[in-house]
């Protein structure tokens, strides 16, 4: 099939599921209530319970769950080539371990909510650049060098998350901080999404502009050089627009992991390698799988279920199973 | 076309190029031969432009090439490295549109007369067959060809190769021999290094000798690589003989002799 032809159906579905997942909750919609609400509200008529519920409650959520899902999966597409490897995942040089901790900080001094998404951003942003400091001062082989500052700073800012619950209070700080690091995106408003909209927007104009050259970049330093690339301005352009985008999630709805790993796989069997098809197959496919997710998150249980545990629980056996049939994306 | 002049090298305290001076004409093939360690790789990067030389200029077309910008070297100058793998299985077509990029504006992507040019290269090579395999999964003399039409993709004036025929049976390393040297009979000019004197002999216009970090000799390949200078180089005794082929055709071997075990002594 034409990878153009793949790229329709799976907008198609993306589409679908969007559709679907405006229509399911605690509180049944039909597709018909759904076309007139959202007439009404562009007609002036709001307040109704119909009207709260899907402009204040379920589109924020559909719309800031397809954001995260797209932005984790993009980062990680874009570092498994940057790093010429396919197990890497976007919090490979810390942001997240960064985000996590600022959040926890601010958690632990009893900030707001929109202080705790500011400092999980900024600390994501930190954690990344002293990660890409450690490497320019090691003066080491540079992906190496990242890989091994990204390690150094997730460990250096997990244990300060790990310090932080030791002594936060056990009965209310303490299940704040455990829930918000699990990952979660019931607490969404259209706020939350207006405040990450423009480094989304950033991160992902930059990456898919560079998209060619991360083709040029996945066969290593010195062959991109001599195809005319300067890997050095490519890498920190790479690694400042995953960044934006990986912090912004993670700052609006915690740690979701395995999105990042698993997606660029399911992608690279779909269209193959080449990032000019597999990075816009990835964003569509990162929407659609945390779309679904969270579909599940809200709808199983009486209790929602913590987002980072299910992305979890089913990107293992999802991995498995890509990587078994998976003949066009590994090797 | 290639001018390299007087460049030095130190890594750390090691020199290891020391006053190298050599030039390439337009259309001219030439080989460096020399021992493992003895600079030849490093010498390479330099006249890519991955390394600094200490002291010294490389000049191509007039132009230094430190001085240039990457996407304006990679205009000149195609690379071809050692046969490797890359961690995803692209299609033989993508990886020599890869080629293309020195062409491209900085946040372009191949068009059309892009990808008629990437064809182009596969065409000359007689390779088009394997546009649509997975890069990965050919065989290692294919993807050797590969490498060399992304490098025609690039339309260089000059091709550096590393080893081209490294990892390559003994059928295939003729075949990409062959190739080079009709590259070098269309006018491009190429630098190969090679582990192999025969290779020098069968292709090259030009032979030049290294060890230690210095140019020992700079000549045709028939007055360079002699038993004595191959002696020199690899400490071992070389026998270099003339091979007359049914067609008339003169082939020159070089036989590593071995040395007279201390088994076959006693005896």
């Amino acid at each position: 099939m034409h990878s153009s032809m793949k790229k329709l159906i799976m907008f198609l579905i993306l589409i679908a599921v969007f559709i679907f997942s405006l229509v399911i909750g605690r509180y049944n919609i039909s597709i018909v209530e759904i076309v007139s609400t959202i007439y009404n509200h562009y007609a002036g008529v709001t307040g109704s319970n119909m009207d709260t519920v899907i402009f204040n409650i379920r589109l924020p959520r559909i719309f800031a769950g397809m954001l995260v899902g797209a932005a984790l999966a993009t980062a990680g597409a874009a570092y498994q080539g940057m790093f010429k490897n396919p197990l890497v995942s976007p919090d490979m040089l810390g942001a997240s371990a960064g985000a996590g901790f600022g959040a926890c900080l601010a958690i632990f001094m009893s900030q707001s909510a929109l202080v705790i998404q500011i400092m999980a951003f900024i600390f994501g942003l930190a954690a990344v650049l002293i990660a890409y400091l450690i490497n320019v001062k090691l003066d080491y082989e540079p992906t190496l060098g990242l890989v091994l500052g990204g390690i150094l700073v997730s460990t250096l800012f997990s244990s300060a998350t790990g310090a932080i619950k030791y002594f936060a209070d056990a009965n209310d700080k303490l299940p704040a901080i455990t829930f918000w690091l699990m990952g979660s995106l019931s607490s969404i408003s259209s706020k939350d999404i207006l405040m990450i909209i423009i480094p989304m927007i950033i991160g992902f104009t930059a990456l898919f502009l560079v998209r060619w050259k991360l083709n040029v970049l996945a066969f290593g330093e010195e062959e991109a050089r001599t195809l005319g690339i300067d890997p050095r301005k490519l890498r920190l352009i790479v690694i400042f627009a995953s960044t934006l985008i990986t912090a912004s999630s993670v700052s609006i709805c915690g740690m979701v992991g395995w999105i990042g790993l698993v997606i660029p796989h399911l992608a690279r069997a779909i269209v193959g390698p080449d990032y000019r098809n597999l990075l816009p197959v990835t964003f569509v496919l990162g929407s659609t799988y945390l779309l679904l997710i969270d579909d599940i998150a809200r709808c199983l249980g009486t209790v929602e279920i913590p987002l980072g545990i299910l992305t979890a629980l089913m990107g293992v056996p999802f991995f498995i199973l890509i990587f078994k049939q998976n003949v066009r994306g590994w090797k | 076309m290639l001018e390299v002049k007087n460049i030095s090298f130190c890594h750390g305290q090691n020199k290891t190029l020391k006053d190298v001076t050599f030039h390439v004409d337009p259309g001219e093939l030439v080989c460096v031969l020399g021992p493992n360690g003895c600079g030849k790789t490093t010498l390479l990067k330099n006249i890519l432009g991955l390394l600094k030389p200490s002291c010294g200029s490389i000049l191509i077309d007039g132009k230094d090439v430190h001085k240039l910008s990457p996407q304006k070297l990679a205009q000149l100058m195609g690379y071809i490295p050692q046969n490797h793998t890359p961690p995803f299985p692209y299609k033989v077509s993508e990886v020599v549109l890869m080629g293309r990029t020195p062409y491209l504006t900085s946040l372009a992507m191949p068009d059309k007369k892009d990808l008629d040019i990437a064809y182009d290269s596969l065409k000359k090579l007689n390779i088009t067959h394997l546009k649509d395999k997975i890069y990965t999964k050919i065989s290692g003399g294919e993807r050797q060809m590969v490498l060399i039409a992304r490098a025609l993709a690039q339309e260089p004036k000059i091709l550096i190769m590393d080893e081209p025929t490294s990892s390559l049976d003994f059928g295939k390393q003729n075949l990409v021999l062959e190739h080079v040297r009709m590259l070098s009979q269309k006018g491009i000019s190429i630098l190969m290094v090679t582990h192999d004197p025969a290779h020098a002999l069968f292709c090259a216009d030009k032979v030049i000798t290294m060890k230690q970090g210095r140019i020992l000799k700079i000549g045709n390949a028939q007055d360079v690589v002699s038993e004595d200078m191959l002696k020199y180089i690899y400490d071992m005794d070389v026998k270099i003989d003339k091979v007359k082929l049914p067609d008339e055709r003169i082939i020159c071997v070089c036989i590593p002799i071995p040395k007279l075990s201390e088994e076959s002594i006693n005896i």
